[in-house]
């Protein structure tokens, strides 16, 4: 472990050129074929989803997506979804389930989109439908935080079987500055925030809230893909070998234990 | 001719003057608490028994007054029949985060709770029900891991026992001082209403002012049926960051129940005095249990 503080971290996650869920996608996985829209409103282009080929496996890709310079990040309404984009995640999902093609999230948001159209499509209806739907998904599901895991926005995608975090990741109810504003009402606050906040992935593991870690301490990136590879593999083949039942069953359990005294 | 028009234009300053005058916003009227209570929205003074007797609702302009969790159940339970469940059930500052375990007794202390949530037993006109209310006045209904366990407990009971569930939500989200843990009482309640669904429970939200962020975003858009008291506040965003991020100002019944109506996101909005027999007919139509 690494002696970054937690404002590093922050900072290193937000960074304009970590890798985004779109080079995660092509490096991983042989083939991939993006699907679009909700069938209600439009397409979410901050919302990637599609079926891909891992190994030769069929596996279902739901990612949450920045763009890479400002043109791009205004396609992509900087990584935050609407409604729309959970709703196609669902719609994905369920296709997913239908097809027993396991499913691997991508989390990568600041939160979702705080905007009038967003309220008024239903921004809170749409996440706790995600949620309520991939709690009793009956194929496997891994979820990987790459970089930004924002508030409900990326809890959205973050209900699996396990969850996985980036070294230099980070996950929290909302940003250290909304925190310090809100709790302390100094949003320059916001460096003290992050540390009073546990939101690294140590942090999270320690919390048992996260299964796996993936080391960033190697200069080399293929280092990153590689242990994402292996862990998916060793995990994938774990997953597909229990029953539906207990699959779903094992899901419930992990999210229920969680904040009991 | 001419004094005629001066006098007229003393006149017109004078009443602009005085018009003035009346524009003031008008100072609560300082009259002990226990007697009168005025509503914040009208202004009008309510006579403490007619605001009790009429549910607190202002007789005037029809503000539906914030109530305690304990007011709410003696409004909506039969009289005798509430069981209620975990109440010693409080929080323990785990990770003790600075300035929580003031907060938490200073709101121990005003509600009499212990935490922002209580869950039970009861029966509604005679039919029988799981129900949960939670009390904005306990940390803004904020759910931590303890509101988030009791009322997962609450839908696992209903699960168990065949009982429609019925959830009064009255919230300002995830709890920030538990972070993370808060955080996943979300998937945690949104997981245990879906084995409710697949097992054919009813549920039915009853969304209350304010009910916001993560509780909003989790079980009370999840209900079979939801309902809503008018006027409520009911959104996933904060106004304020909603207004500055699209550089805009909202008009006034943005998120309110009756625009969420509009936008096909309730089912029904219920005034206070009818809430009671509302719930007892659906319960009734969905072959309740005396």
């Amino acid at each position: 472990m690494s002696s970054l503080s937690a404002w590093d971290r922050v900072n290193i996650a937000r960074d304009h050129n970590r890798l985004k869920s779109q080079d995660y996608i092509s490096v991983l996985f042989d083939e991939f074929y993006e699907m679009h829209g909700d069938r209600y409103f439009k397409d979410d282009s901050s919302m990637i989803t599609g079926i891909a080929s891992f190994h030769g496996l069929p596996v279902t890709i739901i990612a949450q997506s920045k763009g890479k310079d400002t043109s791009e990040n205004l396609k992509k309404n900087f990584g935050m979804n609407n409604p729309e984009g959970y709703r196609k995640a669902i719609r994905i999902a369920k296709q997913a389930e239908k097809f027993n093609r396991p499913i691997i999230t991508f989390v990568d948001t600041s939160g979702a989109y705080p905007g009038k159209g967003a309220e008024e499509r239903g921004q809170a209806e749409a996440i706790a439908k995600c949620l309520f739907t991939f709690s009793s998904l009956k194929v496997p599901i891994i979820c990987i935080v790459i970089s930004e895991g924002g508030s409900g926005g990326a809890l959205a995608l973050s209900v699996g079987d396990r969850i996985v975090m980036l070294e230099n990741a980070i996950y929290s109810i909302l940003s250290p500055e909304g925190f310090a504003s809100i709790l302390w009402k100094d949003v320059n606050k916001a460096k003290e925030a992050a540390e009073a906040m546990k939101l690294t992935s140590y942090d999270l593991y320690k919390k048992n809230i996260v299964d796996f870690i993936v080391e960033e301490s190697s200069s080399d990136v293929n280092h990153v893909f590689t242990q994402i590879d292996n862990y998916i593999s060793k995990e994938l083949s774990k997953l597909l070998s229990k029953n539906k039942k207990k699959l779903v069953n094992e899901r419930y359990e992990k999210y229920r234990k969680i904040g009991i005294m | 001719m001419e004094n005629l028009f001066k006098k007229r234009q003393e006149r017109i300053a004078l009443f602009k003057k005085m018009q003035g005058k009346n524009k003031s916003t008008p100072i609560k009227k300082e009259i002990p608490e226990n007697i009168f209570k005025s509503c914040d929205k009208c202004n009008y003074s309510i006579p403490y028994m007619e605001l009790i007797e009429n549910k607190y609702v202002c007789p005037r302009c029809f503000n539906h007054f914030t109530i305690s969790a304990n007011e709410r159940i003696r409004q909506i339970i039969d009289v005798g029949s509430f069981e209620e469940f975990d109440s010693a059930l409080k929080t323990f500052n785990k990770d003790k985060f600075i300035g929580y375990d003031e907060k938490l007794n200073k709101s121990m202390e005003s509600t009499g709770l212990n935490e922002a949530v209580i869950t039970g037993f009861g029966k509604i006109n005679g039919y029988k029900c799981a129900i949960g209310v939670m009390d904005s006045r306990f940390m803004m209904g904020s759910m931590g891991s303890v509101v988030g366990e009791k009322i997962t407990r609450l839908i696992e009971f209903s699960d168990r026992k065949g009982l429609p569930l019925i959830i009064f939500c009255a919230s300002g989200g995830a709890r920030m001082q538990e972070g993370i843990v808060s955080l996943m009482q979300m998937v945690k309640t949104s997981a245990a209403l879906k084995r409710l669904d697949e097992n054919g429970g009813l549920y039915i939200s009853v969304i209350t002012n304010p009910t916001t962020g993560g509780v909003s975003a989790s079980f009370a858009m999840l209900g079979d049926i939801i309902i809503a008291e008018p006027d409520a506040l009911i959104g996933f965003a904060g106004r304020r960051v909603i207004e500055k991020t699209i550089n805009e100002v909202l008009p006034v019944e943005f998120q309110k129940s009756e625009f969420l109506m509009e936008k096909g996101f309730l089912d029904m909005i219920v005034e206070r005095k009818n809430l009671k027999d509302i719930l007892g007919s659906l319960l009734r139509i969905h072959g309740g249990n005396r």
